[in-house]
């Protein structure tokens, strides 16, 4: 499953974060976990890597990690991953429970 | 943030050396003694990294205690995987003479940019505010 997070930063040097999780075989291995705290999503990813390796040098030792969720800009995830249909029924069938 | 499956916990992470990146920009590396639900956390032995170019430099810290709001990410690292092999330690005197620069540096390319902008009647505000909840 591929991974793509932004990260919004209140530092001067506008850092910006993206991490690919690469796909294992054949089996996407989802070794993320949302763990809803608060209303917010913290993530753990595993087998992390890199898109600017050069602007970047800590990550080059760090295999997982945990992204706190208030630092979340968005999560990119590969179209074909997602069933937007039963994503849409989902929600649907979400918002009409609220209202009642 | 434990306790219910197939959620993220940094339980498994204590007494691990971690690495954080914090919102401020800055980089501490040492071992997770501590957590809590705000993903506070209470290093030891920390050392604060700081990179330039392809240089860095380390600073020892002692022990730290990180506030959940100021922290980015948290990723465990792995010793076997071989990290230093481009990067060159430097002393910190000369780290920090290097970081100064690269903020001298930045700062111009930004009085600049700022400069550039207002002549064509723009104003884009720092990020620094925008993220405020």
């Amino acid at each position: 499953m591929l991974l793509t997070l932004a990260l919004p930063c209140r530092c001067v040097f506008q850092l910006f974060y993206s991490f690919f999780k690469s796909l294992v075989g054949k089996d996407v291995v989802v070794e993320l976990k949302n763990d809803l705290r608060l209303g917010y999503l913290n993530i753990k990813l595993t087998d992390i890597s890199v898109t600017d390796p050069e602007k970047y040098p800590h990550m080059l030792s760090v295999k997982n990690c945990f992204i706190r969720g208030s630092v979340v800009r968005y999560v990119q995830l590969p179209a074909d991953e997602v069933d937007t249909q039963l994503l849409q029924d989902a929600a649907r069938k979400e918002a009409m429970q609220q209202k009642q | 943030m434990n306790y219910v499956p197939g959620t993220a916990s940094l339980i498994d992470d204590i007494d691990k050396k971690h690495l954080v990146l914090l919102r401020d920009g800055r980089t501490l590396i040492g071992y997770l003694r501590s957590i809590d639900q705000f993903a506070n956390l209470v290093f030891h032995q920390t050392v604060e990294r700081i990179h330039v170019g392809k240089k860095f430099g380390d600073i020892p810290r002692g022990i730290f205690i990180v506030r959940g709001e100021n922290v980015v990410l948290l990723g465990e690292i792995d010793v076997d995987k071989p990290c230093d092999t481009l990067l060159q330690q430097v002393s910190i005197e000369e780290i920090l003479e290097e970081q100064r620069l690269q903020q001298q540096a930045k700062q111009e390319t930004e009085k600049v940019k700022m400069q550039v902008l207002k002549d064509r009647g723009l104003s884009i505000p720092k990020a620094d505010n925008l993220d405020e909840y």
